[in-house]
């Protein structure tokens, strides 16, 4: 049992030491800025959430393509399309939502408190 | 003798394609969960300044404890990874290793969660106390009860290493625990950013 068929099918071939630690290492850092940020204070409240929001893409980004070998390879390209997919209706539900609260707590006046 | 062979890598080819209808399927059930899990972001979004008079979360959350909660997901992200590396090689014994490391790893999560939502609990912020509190619950308990069942099979493949040995289905079962790890790790970068991080400013 050297070599599973079924490893290979899906982020097993590419599934190296370095691959990992290259996605760790970067990990870290995009976990250290953004805590950093907050926890020190070191920027005030609009760079903060901006920070915070640009290192959480980015790392989501690193964790899809480092850990969950998904790119647009031809073997990972249904995992990869419905994942686009995916991302379309969530953007519709959480964008419309809070929009939609949005709006309602605006024209209430029932704002948060 | 060719004929076996080219019979044989057939068969490995079936099964590898086999496998990767099984992934796929896998994947689409991680796709469900991401919609559940964005409309409980949603909720606690929209729910996150209505504090009832309660505590903000500002006042309530521990930053360096989220810290190390990320630290332990993050590094057992990694240690699962040397599992699939370990199981390419048909290295038994790292296999189950890794997995226990990662076990351990992830009841370190659990644990420091648990603790988190007792204390708060015991101090009288429960779910009850507000609407925030309340989606904050539901949102990271969702979460925590994801890494709760994650841990229950990785000992079940600890098992299944142990007396199955690296079969070619338990080759394939790895391969989607660690979709479902390396998924946990990538909502709770959401969490700890949205809930946390984020918290700190509303």
């Amino acid at each position: 049992m050297s070599h599973s068929p079924d490893t290979d099918a899906q982020g097993g071939s590419e599934a190296t030491l370095g691959s990992y630690s290259v996605g760790f290492i970067l990990a870290i850092i995009l976990t250290a800025i953004p805590f950093a940020v907050v926890g020190f204070g070191l920027l005030p409240r609009p760079e903060a959430l901006i920070t915070v929001g640009v290192t959480a893409v980015i790392q989501i980004l690193v964790h899809l393509y480092f850990f969950l070998h998904l790119d647009v390879s031809r073997e990972h390209l249904a995992n990869t399309m419905t994942g686009v997919f995916t991302a379309l209706i969530m953007a519709v539900l959480v964008g419309g939502t809070i929009w939609l609260f949005y709006s309602l707590n605006y024209r209430t006046m029932m704002g948060g408190g | 003798m060719a004929t076996t062979d080219a019979a044989a890598h057939d068969g490995i080819r079936a099964e590898a394609s086999q496998g990767t209808v099984v992934n796929f399927g896998f994947w689409l059930y991680l796709m469900s969960d991401v919609i559940i899990f964005s409309m409980l972001f949603v909720a606690f979004v929209n729910l996150s300044t209505n504090y009832a008079q309660g505590p903000t979360g500002q006042e309530l959350f521990e930053l360096p404890l989220v810290f190390i909660e990320t630290m332990a997901l993050l590094i057992s992200s990694l240690t699962y990874g040397l599992v699939m590396i370990c199981l390419r090689q048909g290295n038994t014994k790292w296999v189950q290793g890794w997995l226990l490391i990662t076990f351990l790893l992830g009841v370190g999560f659990v644990g420091l969660e648990l603790y988190e939502f007792l204390h708060l609990a015991f101090e009288g912020y429960g779910p009850q106390r507000s609407a925030f509190l309340s989606s904050f619950f539901t949102l990271v308990g969702t979460h925590g009860t994801h890494v709760t069942f994650g841990l229950i099979w990785i000992l079940v493949m600890v098992g299944q290493v142990a007396y199955k040995g690296l079969t070619p289905a338990v080759a394939s079962r790895l391969t989607r625990l660690s979709l479902f790890w390396h998924f946990l790790d990538i909502v709770w970068i959401a969490v700890f950013s949205t809930v946390y991080l984020g918290g700190m400013y509303r």
